[in-house]
């Protein structure tokens, strides 16, 4: 193995042109895959594609918390708040939380704060972004264990702050949540609504699925962008060892908020979009569970690796849908004689998968290619 | 004689009760290669991280290239032209040769988020600029074949050539190696010294902190001692090896020179 020669596997213009075709191929058929998708989903009933559209999301926060734990190597256990910060924004710019609470507000938008989607969009990633920045320079000096711990409040506060926040003054209506909260309507189609073409319906859960599939290609497409760029480099860089960072001249206080803020506006966005596709937010969606699911995507998946953030995401997010079915399926409760019930079995059969999936893939499901393996021994 | 780079006068640093650096001073001209010897604990090493910003120095006056500079953060002095190796590599390890380098020219170039994201052609011509650089860097310390590896597969020998191709990249006005040579068997010895042989004569200055005597004496062009983190010799290696106090130093006192 240790003659296999770096010379030898250097790929030629000929197969690199093949492998080129291939990969269009492939991604043709993806593309292809990705667009069909609802409607299979759906002919076995909306609740499918629901499952998708929420899997979708996950990718959106995963790839997020990806910038921030994989680039940067800063752990984040609160990220869940920048997805809240998100949320909560689009709540009451989209819904009648703040034209009921404020006279002042009702006055001057007679009809309702309803904000447009280029609005809000944006807007919410600008939002969650300065959370992010915010969240960030208190935390500079802190690493690893302390820095999670510092997050993990972080995350906390701000739920507790939006379930407390219905007193003196109604602003996020506290537990009960906000309801009501606008569909999204893109130059005039309203996703909330079915749709119907050529002869095939497309009812709401299929609508956002598209939303969230370009929202999250498009995600997609920055992560990498940013991956292989000189800000990048610079947050592997601190990631690796932050010592030798500063001694090649980065100004590692300034990335790491940039890592934060920049996280932070993919969870802003998620959060947009939950709270137009679910049209009600309640504090209870932005739990530390949350936070952790996410993390445990990114791990599980593969840290820092964008296929791996992806497909960890998918995987977490459908794995208890699946499980629910399969455990109705066979009606583990009746069986059990009542004792095993099906929600607890459920969160024990993904505790078990992760671990499993731990013990077998340590660096994740689809780690970043492994370079140098086969290293030729150093001759000189 | 050719221009002053490094200048450093009474640099003292107090870790609670020991004093381990004393009035510390070094002038280092352009295209030089200065040794900094002593024995353990003379104080070598925390005289480098005090000169590049790691440690903050309690005394001191401190000039790059005839401007004063105050080593107070490390990124600010690799800004101003001190690029710098470990004593114990610290290396990118997941990241592979290439990348390694690259981050190593981030202090010379300007692309931001923006850029990034919106690949501009400042961005792109960048991008390639850098690629290309540090290509050459790998190629001039001799792992260019090891390009695409991640740092933590390359030999101990290779990974220290590749930490210098990394100093390098940031087109430093002094290059400080930290003990180079530690933990290197002869013929590692003998690459790494023709490497920096050939930085110099391609007329870079250099600092080297060194155990390894032959190598001290065989590359510097002057030598300061160290002991107790006070300065105890400066002068030719030849005029240092016969120093007394060096002696004394090294192996205690009532030893002569031959």
């Amino acid at each position: 193995m240790a003659m296999t020669t770096a010379t030898a596997a250097l790929p030629t213009a000929a197969d690199d042109d093949a492998r080129r075709r291939r990969h269009r191929v492939n991604f043709i058929l993806l593309g292809i895959g990705l667009v069909v998708l609802p409607f299979i989903a759906q002919y076995f009933g909306n609740a499918w594609v629901r499952i998708l559209d929420i899997a979708l999301l996950y990718v959106l926060l995963a790839l997020g918390l990806n910038v921030v734990v994989g680039y940067a190597g800063l752990l984040d256990l609160g990220y869940v708040a920048f997805y809240a910060v998100g949320a909560y924004m689009f709540g009451l710019l989209g819904s009648s939380q703040l034209t009921d609470t404020f006279e002042s507000i009702k006055n001057a938008f007679p009809n309702g704060l309803h904000t447009p989607w280029w609005v809000v969009i944006p807007l919410g990633a600008l939002l969650a972004g300065l959370a992010g920045v915010l969240l960030g320079a208190p935390t500079l000096k802190l690493r690893g264990d302390y820095l999670a711990i510092v997050t993990l409040g972080f995350g906390e506060i701000v739920r507790v702050f939006m379930n407390n926040l219905d007193a003196p003054v109604n602003i996020t209506n506290g537990p009960k949540g906000i309801t009501g909260i606008d569909d999204m309507n893109i130059f005039g189609l309203n996703l909330g609504q079915t749709h119907s073409l050529l002869g095939l319906d497309i009812p709401k859960v299929t609508n956002y699925y598209y939303l969230f599939l370009v929202l999250a290609l498009f995600s997609v497409l920055i992560c990498w962008r940013l991956e292989t760029s000189r800000i990048g480099r610079a947050w592997m860089a601190i990631r690796e060892d932050e010592v030798a960072a500063k001694a090649m001249g980065i100004n590692t206080r300034n990335l790491k908020l940039l890592a934060f803020g920049m996280g932070a506006t993919f969870g802003g966005v998620s959060g947009v979009l939950f709270s137009t596709f679910q049209n009600f937010i309640s504090p209870e969606s932005f739990a530390l569970q949350e936070s952790v699911m996410v993390v445990a995507m990114v791990v599980l998946g593969g840290i820092g690796h964008i296929p791996g953030v992806i497909v960890g995401a998918l995987l977490l997010a459908a794995l208890p849908e699946v499980l629910r079915w399969v455990s109705g399926e066979l009606d583990l409760q009746s069986i059990s004689g009542g004792r095993l019930d099906a929600a607890i079995l459920r969160q024990l059969l993904i505790a078990l998968a992760m671990i499993a999936i731990m013990l077998a893939r340590p660096r994740g499901l689809w780690p970043s290619p492994e370079h140098g393996k086969a290293a030729p021994t150093p001759t000189t | 004689m050719s221009e002053i780079v490094l200048n450093v006068a009474g640099a003292s640093k107090r870790f609670g009760g020991v004093q381990a650096l004393s009035d510390v001073g070094i002038t280092i001209r352009s295209g030089e290669v200065v040794g900094l010897i002593g024995p353990n604990g003379a104080g070598k090493t925390t005289f480098f991280n005090v000169i590049t910003g790691l440690y903050t120095p309690d005394a001191g006056t401190f000039e790059l290239g005839g401007r004063p500079y105050k080593p107070s953060a490390v990124h600010e002095v690799a800004k101003a032209g001190i690029a710098r190796t470990f004593q114990n590599i610290r290396l990118f390890p997941e990241m592979t040769a290439l990348e390694n380098v690259m981050v190593g020219r981030h202090v010379r170039t300007g692309s931001g988020l923006f850029g990034a994201v919106f690949r501009t052609r400042h961005f792109r011509d960048e991008e390639r600029v850098i690629t290309e650089r540090s290509r050459e860097l790998l190629e001039y310390v001799g792992i260019a074949r090891y390009a695409d590896f991640k740092a933590r597969t390359l030999s101990y020998g290779d990974q220290r050539r590749l930490e210098i191709a990394r100093a390098l990249a940031t087109e430093p006005k002094l290059i400080a190696l930290d003990e180079p040579a530690a933990g290197m068997n002869a013929t590692e010895k003998v690459v790494l010294r023709e490497l920096i042989d050939r930085i110099r004569k391609d007329g870079r200055t250099i600092l080297l902190i060194e155990h390894d005597v032959k190598l001290v004496m065989g590359l510097c062009d002057r030598v300061t001692v160290l002991d107790y983190g006070k300065p105890i010799a400066e002068g030719s290696p030849y005029d240092v090896q016969r120093n007394e106090k060096v002696i004394e130093a090294y192996l205690g006192a009532g030893h002569k020179a031959h």
